[in-house]
């Protein structure tokens, strides 16, 4: 009970602090747009005249590129926010607040779980807006299909603010943060499949793009917006749901090691 | 009177660094003790032992009956920390920094707001509650950071260094918020300082150095320790000055700075003897009670001085100042 009202407070602080940063929620969304709506159809233009009449196409038959994409760009928008969400604690060990929760006498893993949910929660939150994009890219929601979204956000949301906060916990400073991200967020991205097909790809980039947790899931968001799958779901929730499990056990595990 | 704090042989090594060393000594129930002395003498490794956060190399504590080794939850529980650095969330409001603290300390939740709104009063920012901590000053910081340290009804509130990096007004504002505290709860203070004159608002103070605690005692005990008051005086020609002090009274003279220093007990009661069996013109003289800075300098030889303040500390002064982000 006392632990779930720590983890309760934790996560409390976290969706507080979110919600008063506009310029933060304004800047993800801006940044996913510009992808979406400036790359995608760019792209999309110059990959339609080069496949006009090919024997292979880019993508399925009859789907839009802008469309292919924007499932892609929802994983992308969860991705960074939870790593940046998990990565303020850094920020908090720098400017002193951690010491503050560290003393407190709730158990560390109440504080891993709390931070996980808090961070989980603001990505769902930002990936929901990405949601209201669907009818300028040209895709029809039902209220089943948002349902399902929301649950497989959450899923890759927690897991991935569990990684950053795997990362985070051994971090000392800001310098590592900007590392993190083009080292670990942008590679993910990169090799997920959000922005292309994954087929026909060489063996080295196979290997690495089945390695990325990004990859099932925007699967499974793929899956459930436009009905294209690379695995089958049951394979897309099994390695998310183990992906999840084992960062946020060792999450729990960091934070009970420090000092 | 009851100890609330025992020390025993507490040490903490930080590879060949001897940070505290083999330190004993209690802390009774209700009094403002002070730790004095000069950066990097194991003040705030101490306290960090004392509260949890660091495991001693060897040796132990008890604090409010618990075991700080074995019972860390218990002893976090039975105090409040003011930590030398600011760790606050300045995003949030102060009565949200509040409220957060009160949740995570288990506080019942009828009680919570009471206690929020009387944290709030003792450190008069009741008016600013809803503003964003960044907005505050570097005092009301500080003032906020000893209303959260107060809502667990701690046993035992550490203050590290609560003064640095404040202006004097707002320094002598927090030692009034700090005594007006004692007297509303029961509640055993614990602080740092390396300001002598800030020293003199403890009931006893350790002087610790080097890692090692060097003297304990009240104030005026540890003033006693020098040899009385402290009187400078100017004349003509010091050598000789010096010399006849030395022959007719005994007392061991040194020269600083172009004048003469000596001390003597009773010193107001010397001065008149002094100017009528001196044979040398006296231009000043200059008559003082000890202060701790004197006591310090005599076990140690050193003098502690505000501008010995490392980098670390202009950074935190700095930090404290400009606010955080």
């Amino acid at each position: 009970m006392e632990n779930l009202r720590a983890i309760y407070t934790i996560w409390l602080r976290d969706v507080k602090r979110f919600w008063r940063d506009k310029p933060r929620m304004i800047g993800t969304v801006a940044q996913a747009s510009l992808f979406l709506f400036v790359l995608g159809t760019g792209l999309g233009r110059g990959l339609a005249g080069a496949f006009a009449g090919g024997r292979d196409p880019f993508l399925a038959p009859g789907i839009d590129y802008v469309v292919f994409i924007y499932p892609g760009i929802i994983g992308m928008t969860i991705l960074f926010t939870s790593l940046f969400s998990a990565l303020s604690i850094i920020w908090d060990r720098e400017f002193g607040f951690l010491k503050e929760v560290l003393v407190a006498p709730i158990s560390r893993s109440a504080v891993a779980i709390g931070k996980a949910l808090g961070g989980a929660t603001v990505a769902l939150f930002q990936g929901t807006i990405m949601l209201v994009f669907a009818p300028f890219v040209g895709v029809a929601l039902t209220p089943g299909m948002v349902i399902k979204l929301w649950l497989f956000m959450f899923l890759i949301a927690f897991s991935f603010t569990s990684m950053g906060i795997v990362i985070a916990a051994r971090m000392r400073t800001m310098e590592g943060f900007h590392m993190i991200m083009n080292f670990v967020a942008l590679p993910m991205f990169f090799l997920s499949g959000a922005m292309f097909p994954l087929k026909g790809l060489p063996g080295w980039m196979e290997c690495l793009v089945n390695m990325d947790p990004l990859t099932y899931g925007v699967d499974m968001l793929r899956y459930t917006v436009v009905g294209l799958n690379q695995y089958p779901l049951s394979r897309d929730l099994l390695v998310m749901v183990g992906f999840g499990l084992l960062m946020i056990v060792l999450a729990v595990f960091e934070f009970n090691r420090a000092d | 009177m009851d100890k609330i704090i025992e020390v025993e042989s507490l040490t903490k090594k930080f590879g060949e660094l001897v940070a505290v060393d083999c330190v004993s000594f209690d802390v009774e129930k209700g009094e403002i003790f002070g730790f004095l002395g000069p950066n990097g003498a194991g003040k705030s490794t101490t306290i960090n032992m004392l509260c949890t956060l660091l495991k001693p190399t060897s040796g132990g504590a008890i604090l409010n009956g618990f075991d700080v080794l074995k019972e860390p939850h218990a002893v976090r529980r039975s105090i409040g920390l003011v930590f030398q650095d600011p760790s606050l969330d300045d995003r949030l409001t102060a009565r949200e920094n509040l409220e957060f603290h009160a949740m995570v300390y288990n506080l019942a939740p009828k009680d919570m707001w009471d206690r929020i709104a009387e944290v709030l009063r003792l450190v008069d920012l009741e008016d600013r509650q809803n503003d964003l901590v960044r907005n505050f000053s570097g005092g009301m910081k500080r003032r906020l950071e000893i209303a959260r340290g107060l809502i667990h009804y701690p046993k035992v509130l550490f203050l590290d260094e609560p003064t640095l990096g404040l202006d004097p007004q707002t320094r002598n504002h927090i030692w009034q918020y700090v005594h007006d505290l004692k007297e509303r709860e029961e509640i055993t203070i614990f602080l740092t300082t390396h300001y002598m004159d800030e020293a003199e608002n403890c009931g006893r103070i350790a002087i610790i150095d080097y890692g090692r605690i060097i003297a304990l005692d009240t104030p005026d005990g540890l003033k006693r320790q020098v040899g009385g008051d402290i009187i400078t005086i100017k004349t003509v020609d010091n050598e000789r000055a010096a010399r006849e002090i030395k022959e007719r009274y005994g007392l061991e003279v040194s020269r600083d700075d172009g004048s003469l220093k000596f001390e003597i007990v009773r010193g107001e009661e010397f001065i008149p003897d002094l100017i009528s069996g001196l044979s040398i013109e006296i231009t000043s003289i200059n008559w003082r009670k000890p202060t701790l800075e004197d006591v310090f300098l005599k076990l140690t030889g050193r003098a502690i001085r505000e501008e010995d303040a490392g980098p670390v500390d202009r950074m935190r002064m700095y930090a404290r100042t400009k606010g955080r982000r």
